[in-house]
């Protein structure tokens, strides 16, 4: 427990690094082999990387320590959770490739740790973890592998060098298609995301959060610094497949989202989607400035921090929320929760609050970020240009259908989890929300914590984009009144005059409910409408499942189900029948489509590899001679 | 200070017109098929009733059945004082966004939907589901219009939209911005639960989107929600009339001015009421999943309005 603490201490130093952020501290560690010192010198953006990094650390530790159980609350445990933290940590303070690559290793390393943790009591989490280490590596490997045709053809492993090399040309590309694939694998975009749904909902919730809030956000970070300073002019042409890759996840993980009825699988597919809008807007951004409209393209990169940001905050509080239900009720499956609300109001505001964040309802974080990536992509000038006449509808009309199916999503989620009756026994009698344990305190002030952030961001819209303008070095958004955000010579957002105009209309309305309560009261009557049936039991109620039906159907050419219905006969009668059974299965189809050959071939290869080694140790003597006369061969070479 | 003293007064306007508006086009609805209909106030005779009458609550429900309404009607009453129907002049703070007027009606749909889940019964949450599908459809098609009527103007902001239409007569004509106005015309239809997408005079469960989600609610709160919908109504058809035909709105607070924008208004929204009303007695709902065709098809005029700005304006 002492080093949950611990947590959040590094949590809260990564914090109060950001004013020091602003200068560079160089901690120089003397490096052999001829590479530069290890660099530790956080930029500006870092900070904002970092902020989230320590804030999410520290918000997930203070739930941890009520949360946590078994192996994840041991020593390893939550020494685990502090180097998964201070490898983030460490990435965004990176001012080298090496310390950089050492904290993105220690990210993985540790956070597979954690992903394992219930492996013991859970036999599902072992292939989750598997899936995770494997994705996690590959992206290691994409990147190494990158940086290091960077570091060649720079001469130094520094970012500064590597920028200032400008580096172009065939290695280039082949640098820049590597780290992309590297980043968009830890960021959990479509084709690569197949780790997040498996990874995410196996953790321990406190775990979740802070890898779907502020790991995958690595992969944003990287995605931004290669397209805007590492690889600037090589990036440009593949400024669409960018946009490409963060339209498709947007929509595709949504999607997903939409017709999943596990509730932390659902989580990490809008995590997918997220970083989806996060990786959109750096891509309409790039393709602004490819145009020469910088004004434009400047909010497009400001709403992709906000993204950033407000995904952070609300999705910490929506997997907390999500942990506190299975600790209550055992489950997460949505098709067997319900009335959460009554035993567990504080759950049920918090998640409420940032549900409204993830589907960007006013006055929430999420809605000034996805405000400010529509108002980039409305005014971009696609008269002049072809390319943007049409990427810039197509991704108005899929990020749209991404706010549309979000919402659909997320009122699925809550009015699933805490509205109505229980579905099942565990729902219907939870454990209660606070015990005597202090830890089940710690719980709830993490959760109202992580709510009161979703909602600050949300309405102090103008300070926080001023920062993160100023921190990517533009001057196109500045505050306006009361805290409001106005992009200079397009629009005006003010939340909180929003809310103050709310207010004032509610204000007749509700002195008009006043008196009426007073003349006429409510009364409770027991039954709901059934259609003048009985009383219909809670297996008559809508479910998660039935609630995405319409979906499934209308998108069933992109999901295809499979479904089966088994109908056994009573006894030879062919007319009545005994028993339907129905089931439904929706798999990820880039998963079947994609990875499943891919593993096929993959075994055939290994099963011909193995041929090589058949123990004979003449053999491998020949093979040490033939790698030896190999390598004289290529030294030979001019 | 001019600016919020309109706003308020296009909020009471807005308002006290809302069930006269319903009114007509039920009363068209009834003379076209032939029966006497309720008269044209009865929409508000059946607020004042409701108002009255005692709210009931259902075991099982919570908050939300009481919560839920009153969000919608503040939700519409906001759509109401933001978009552009008896004047063109805005708060500075609030300016008639879009974007932000979009949110805000989606704030009434999430209400709603979870208004429909809250009770626990099978037809809510089958209205809820239905509800938040065609919510989510609607969605492309709504912002890509938005994209393309803000294109030619340079902004997303109502107001100016309707002024620049006003300004110019020729830009009311344009094939982009008549397309854009047709794709709003079947948002509108879908957004406001009319024919061809709901049936709002349905009364068999198994068809109701809308009317299955406030199937539990009684007394007041089915009045909040009736008026939220009916204002939601209102705001829709008041933005889509006065896009097509942007004359007559106020933007000073001249008497004569204001008399004449209010009339405008009337009239606009009554006939356009009237119109639509007249259509649906020609019309049978489609099918759910036909739904989704006619969504992909306003999305398609919308898509070509907004090319067709670009390359062919």
């Amino acid at each position: 427990m002492g080093i949950g603490i611990a947590g959040i201490f590094t949590g809260a130093a990564a914090i109060t690094s950001p004013p020091r952020a602003a200068l560079v501290i160089p901690i120089a560690v003397p490096g052999g082999l001829g590479l530069d010192p290890l660099l530790l010198s956080p930029t500006p953006l870092g900070g904002v990387f970092c902020i989230v990094v320590g804030a999410v650390g520290a918000v997930a530790a203070l739930y941890g320590i009520g949360y946590a159980h078994g192996p994840a609350a041991s020593r390893t445990g939550w020494s685990a959770f502090a180097l998964f933290l201070l490898g983030m940590i460490m990435v965004t303070a990176a001012g080298d490739v090496v310390s950089f690559l050492l904290g993105w290793e220690t990210m993985a390393v540790a956070s597979s740790v954690l992903v394992l943790a219930d492996h013991a009591e859970r036999p599902a989490v072992r292939p989750a973890a598997a899936w995770y280490a494997v994705m996690t590596h590959l992206s290691f490997l994409a990147l190494a592998t990158g940086f290091a045709l960077l570091a060649s053809k720079a001469h130094s492993t520094t970012f500064a060098r590597i920028a200032d090399a400008g580096i172009t040309g065939p290695t280039g590309i082949a640098a820049f298609l590597l780290l992309l694939v590297g980043f968009a694998t830890k960021a959990g975009l479509v084709p690569l995301h197949v780790w997040l749904p498996r990874a995410h909902p196996e953790a321990p919730s406190h775990v979740s959060a802070v890898m779907s809030a502020a790991m995958v956000k690595m992969g944003v970070y990287g995605i931004i610094l290669l397209t805007s300073s590492w690889l600037p002019t090589v990036s440009r042409p593949f400024a669409v497949l960018v946009l490409g890759l963060g339209v498709v996840s947007g929509s595709y993980g949504i999607l997903q989202a939409s017709i999943t009825s596990d509730l932390k699988r659902l989580l990490a597919y809008s995590t997918t989607e997220n970083v989806g809008l996060a990786v959109t807007a750096v891509g309409v951004g790039m393709l602004l400035s490819n145009a020469g409209q910088p004004e434009v393209a400047s909010i497009a990169f400001v709403a992709a921090l906000l993204l950033v940001v407000s995904h952070a905050a609300f999705k910490t509080v929506l997997f907390l929320g999500a942990g506190t239900i299975l600790k209550a009720t055992g489950e997460r499956d949505l098709d067997r929760l319900g009335g959460l609300a009554r035993t567990h109001p504080v759950t049920a505001w918090t998640f409420g609050l940032a549900a409204m964040g993830a589907s960007a309802l006013p006055i929430t974080s999420g809605f000034v970020a996805e405000w400010t990536l529509l108002q980039a992509v409305v005014h971009g000038d696609g008269r002049a240009n072809t390319m943007l006449a049409l990427a810039l509808p197509v991704t108005l009309g899929l990020l749209a259908l991404t706010i549309g199916l979000g919402l659909l999503t997320f009122v699925k989620a809550f009015g699933m989890a805490f509205l109505a009756r229980p579905r099942s026994d565990a729902a219907a009698s939870p454990s209660p929300e606070f015990t005597s344990r202090p830890g089940t305190a710690a719980m709830g002030v993490a959760q109202v914590l992580g709510a009161l952030s979703v909602w600050g961001l949300g309405l102090a819209a103008g300070p926080v984009a001023t920062a993160f303008s100023s921190v990517l070095g533009y001057s196109g958004i500045v505050t306006s009144e009361m805290g409001g955000l106005r992009l200079v010579t397009i629009g005006v957002l003010d939340p909180v005059a929003l809310g103050i105009l709310a207010l004032g209309l509610a204000l007749p309305v509700g002195l008009l409910v006043l008196v009426l309560r007073r003349r006429v009261p409510r009364r409770a009557t027991d039954l709901a409408w059934g259609c003048g049936g009985v009383r219909t039991s809670p297996r008559m109620e809508y479910t998660a499942t039935s609630y995405a039906e319409p979906l499934v159907r209308v998108f069933g050419e992109a999901l295809r189900p499979s479904r089966s219905l088994e109908v056994s006969q009573l006894g030879d009668d062919r007319v009545l029948e005994s028993r339907v059974a129905f089931a439904q299965e929706l798999t990820d189809i880039v998963e079947d489509r994609w990875y499943a050959p891919a593993a096929r071939w993959l075994r055939i290869v290994g099963d011909q590899a193995r041929r090589i080694q058949n123990g004979s140790i003449h053999r491998y003597l020949g093979f040490s001679f033939a790698a030896l006369v190999l390598v004289l061969v290529v030294v030979t070479l001019p | 200070m001019i600016a919020v003293f309109l706003v308020i007064l296009q909020v009471l306007v807005a308002t006290a017109i809302t069930p006269l508006l319903v009114g007509v086009m039920r009363q068209v609805r009834a003379r076209m098929e032939g029966r006497v209909g309720a008269g044209l106030l009865q929409p508000y005779r059946d607020v004042r009733k409701l108002l009255a009458k005692e709210p009931l609550r259902a075991e099982g429900s919570s908050i939300v059945l009481i919560a839920a309404p009153l969000v919608l009607l503040v939700s519409s009453l906001m759509v109401v004082a933001l978009v552009p129907l008896v004047t063109t002049a805005y708060i500075p703070s609030i300016p008639s966004d879009l974007f932000v007027v979009v949110s805000l009606l989606l704030i009434g749909t999430v209400a709603l939907a979870l208004l429909g889940l809250d009770s626990g019964t099978a037809f809510g949450g089958m209205g809820s589901s239905r509800h938040m599908m065609i919510a989510a459809l609607v969605e492309p098609t709504v912002l890509m219009s938005v994209y393309a009527l803000s294109i030619p103007v340079g902004s997303s902001t109502l107001s100016r939209i309707v002024l620049a239409r006003g300004a110019d007569v020729t830009r009311v004509v344009t094939p982009a911005g008549l397309l854009a106005v047709v794709a709003l015309v079947v948002v509108v239809l879908a957004e406001t639960g009319r024919l061809p997408v709901d049936n709002p005079s349905t009364h068999l469960e198994l068809t109701m989107i809308h009317e299955g989600m406030i199937l539990e609610s009684a007394g007041r709160d089915l009045a909040w929600l009736e008026l939220g919908s009916w204002l939601r109504l209102t705001a829709l058809l008041g933005l889509v009339v006065n896009l097509a035909l942007p004359w007559g709105l106020a933007d000073t607070a001249q008497p004569l001015a204001l008399l004449i924008a209010v009339a405008a208004l009337g009239a606009k929204l009554l006939v356009a009421g009237g119109l639509i009303a007249a259509a649906e007695v020609f019309m049978a709902k489609v099918r759910l999943f036909r739904v989704p065709e006619l969504l992909a098809g306003s999305f398609v005029l919308a898509f070509l309005a907004v090319t067709a700005s670009y390359l062919a304006g």
